[in-house]
């Protein structure tokens, strides 16, 4: 209880401490210090990423790796997804981010027909408008996957989503509220597998929503360390539905020649399973994402 | 204005009746999550307001909570009970951080009711031998009633604009759209969601206007008039 | 709470840029109130459209207004000038009733002693109404600036870091005591920002001190 009371003690200081700070910046335009409108100082190198942990971590480690070389960085993370954040890429507020190769073509050719890594990759570079670069893909993978309990996976003998299709109850799709309008969604369920599905907004609650079994079907990302710890089935994609999706830097032109040859040796050491263990370092171990980088750089680039 | 017509275009689209939330059902949710949760706060809030209206006693507790309760952030409330509670209770999350944020406007409204009847007037119900208990029921509630449902419109139009928040746990309400809106940069449907929430809001606020005229005591009314 | 102790450095990092965004708002408010606020109590037919007005907007849902700002005002979506517009849209909306309520409480004689002792409608307002509005225009101060500092984390969804971030990453990462810090944290600005306005109310205003001792 006493630690409990001191640490608010500390927070409340902290807050008084704050306000008269902010206070005192009062009288200059407090506009000014806003992060997001004008280009960063020339120099500094801003980094984005997007609102998901993982995603934050690779951004931090990306961070930490161009400071280790001496440059002056800038976090803008958390920034949320695609749609959100690519036009601060395209008009060069943000220049780095840590991105997923088949998304990323999705998003900028959504009729693609690659879906092997490579293939990804080189229709990515591309795809590509004009100003923007991808450097080295990692081997690391993060992907949109469906992907059912082991006991719906038993009971209904599902090993591929085409299997989906002779399942005799109703199937509830969970995952994000965007999901419903993605390409890979509800829609393209139906037209590559002929899968029907209900479709349930699950937030970020998606893995706990499946487990709980309010859906029977959810969009899991395949580094998610949970597809092992809960034993969940990621169902085969033979159709290829979902694009090969791997780590891989965007970076703005501007930029390119200066990080690659600090951020090719960080895409090349992250490893899928590599990927996994700093996810469980950050939700099971909770650890802060600046120590899971700090102590990932040293074992890997070290 | 291009984007407002956008906007009221996808409201009147007929795309609208179908999809995984139906425009129709998101309306539905919206309005069924606003009136629980105002309604679970009028069943703890209004008794509450009372007694402390009447006896004078622990208004300083009222004031003090209900600020304290303002200051609760409803996101990271509705978040924290949906892990705490566990994702089967998301609608019980949810509705628990709006009755929260509507008890404090409610609490208010029914002691400042209570408190703002004339003491004379509640001198002379004494005087003519009412108990404690008819002198409430009979006097300072009816008299109090318009500052009541005063304190009821002000939390219901504070709820129907926060139960958005429900749309970032789930397929609930017109908050739904607007998360969806966002992550897919839809402009047209963030605020064709939004004014469709505005017009609730404001049929609401029109609803309670009525009402407050309508609860003034026939007696008081014509005094007004005169 | 072995998550807190680790991340006091983020918690008051996120403090302090909470505190940063929800100030300006709070300021902006309440020095756009007022005028606005004057408006509706002076005139009959503008008082019912300030009302309407500043009712609609306290309507429009926070999270709409925040993603809808940048096409609107043409800036870039990841601007904290989105957020910052948004929340003083809010709190003039909430303080303008107040000073509104604030100059209606103060008595006619009053008024009417000020212009008998020579007083201009400018020096009227300036040195008698608003001063003796004073109590109900701090009420609606410290209710703006506690609800500003909570309506600040929903800032988080469209990409501004304050403490909102805490309830979004911690969702994510299922840490119960990251989304409590973050409410915590919340509270106690609100309530210790709360509790300034009040001295400075003590300050500002010294004869209320005698009104609440008798």
């Amino acid at each position: 209880m006493s630690t409990t009371r001191r640490s608010l003690g500390l927070v409340a200081a902290t807050a008084a401490a704050a306000l008269a700070l902010a206070a005192c910046g009062g009288g200059s335009d407090p506009l000014e210090q806003d992060d997001g409108d004008s280009p960063a100082a020339s120099g500094t190198i801003v980094v984005g990423s997007q609102a998901y942990y993982s995603n934050e971590i690779i951004a931090e480690i990306y961070a930490q790796a161009l400071e280790a070389e001496g440059l002056t960085v800038e976090r803008n993370f958390s920034i949320g997804q695609r749609d959100a954040y690519m036009p601060a890429l395209e008009s060069g507020e943000v220049q780095l981010f840590p991105e997923y190769t088949g998304n990323l073509l999705q998003f900028f050719d959504p009729e693609t027909t690659a879906t092997s890594p490579d293939d990804v990759y080189a229709a990515l570079t591309d795809a590509l408008p004009e100003g923007l670069a991808v450097l080295d893909q990692s081997p690391a993978s993060d992907q949109d996957s469906y992907t059912v309990t082991e006991q719906f996976a038993t009971d209904h003998g599902l090993t591929s989503i085409a299997d989906l299709a002779g399942v005799d109850e109703e199937l509830v799709l969970g995952g994000p509220a965007e999901l419903e309008q993605r390409p890979y969604g509800p829609q393209g369920l139906k037209e590559v597998y002929g899968v029907d599905v209900a479709f349930e907004a699950t937030g970020d609650t998606t893995v706990q929503d499946l487990v709980a079994g309010t859906v029977n079907v959810a969009n899991v990302f395949t580094a998610d360390p949970r597809i092992q710890t809960e034993s969940l089935v990621t169902l085969e994609d033979p159709e290829g539905l979902f694009l090969a999706s791997n780590v891989v830097p965007l970076v703005a032109d501007s930029v390119a020649d200066q990080v690659a040859d600090i951020i090719n040796p960080v895409s090349a050491a992250l490893t899928p399973e590599g990927l996994v263990a700093l996810n469980v370092e950050s939700t099971v171990d909770q650890r802060s994402t600046e120590d899971i980088a700090a102590d990932w750089i040293a074992e890997n680039l070290g | 204005m291009n984007l407002f017509a956008d906007a009221i275009a996808w409201i009147f689209s007929p795309d609208r009746a179908a999809g995984s939330l139906p425009l129709s059902q998101a309306v539905w949710t919206h309005l069924a999550f606003t009136a629980v949760a105002v309604l679970v706060a009028a069943l703890v809030a209004v008794p509450a307001g009372w007694v402390i209206g009447h006896t004078g006693r622990g208004r300083e507790i009222a004031v003090a909570l209900s600020g304290a309760a303002r200051a609760v952030p409803s996101f990271g409330l509705v978040l924290l009970l949906v892990l705490v509670l566990g994702v089967t209770h998301k609608v019980g999350a949810a509705t628990t951080a709006f009755v929260l944020l509507a008890i404090p406007p409610i609490l208010a409204g029914a002691y400042a009711g209570v408190e703002a009847v004339d003491r004379r007037v509640v001198d002379g119900a004494r005087a003519v031998g009412m108990t404690p208990g008819q002198v409430l029921g009979r006097v300072e509630v009816p008299l109090g009633l318009p500052l009541l449902i005063g304190g009821l419109r002000s939390a219901t139009l504070q709820v129907v604009a926060t139960v958005t928040l429900a749309g970032y746990v789930g397929s609930w309400g017109l908050g739904f759209y607007i998360v969806q809106g966002i992550q897919l940069r839809d402009f047209s449907q963030i605020l064709g969601a939004a004014l469709v929430i505005v017009v609730l809001a404001v049929v609401l606020d029109l609803a309670f206007a009525l009402l407050e005229r309508a609860v003034v005591p026939r007696g008081v009314a014509a005094v007004r008039r005169t | 709470m072995t998550w807190v102790a680790d991340n006091l450095d983020l918690v008051g990092r996120l403090t302090v840029e909470h505190l940063r965004q929800s100030a300006v708002p709070i300021l902006l408010g309440f020095v756009l109130a007022i005028p606005a606020g004057w408006l509706a109590f002076r005139f009959r037919l503008t008082r019912g459209l300030v009302l309407t007005l500043v009712g609609l907007l306290y309507t429009i849902p926070s999270l709409a207004l925040f993603a809808l700002l940048p096409p609107l005002l043409g800036i870039s979506f990841l601007s904290e000038v989105n957020l910052v517009v948004a929340l003083t849209i809010y709190a003039v909306a909430i303080m303008t009733r107040f000073v509104a309520d604030a100059l209606a409480s103060v008595e006619p004689a009053v008024r009417q002693a000020a212009v008998a002792v020579g007083y201009g409608p400018w020096q009227q307002f300036w040195r008698v109404d608003l001063p003796l509005a004073g109590p109900v225009v701090l009420a609606g101060l410290r209710v703006t600036a506690v609800s500003t500092i909570s309506l600040a984390t929903v800032g988080i969804l469209i990409g501004i870091d304050n403490l909102g971030y805490l309830f979004t990453n911690g969702y994510q990462r299922q840490i119960v005591a990251e989304i409590g810090a973050g409410v915590v944290a919340v509270v106690v600005v609100a309530l210790v920002v709360d509790g300034l306005l009040v001295l400075l109310g003590r300050a500002v205003l010294p004869w209320t001190r005698r009104g609440v001792a008798a």
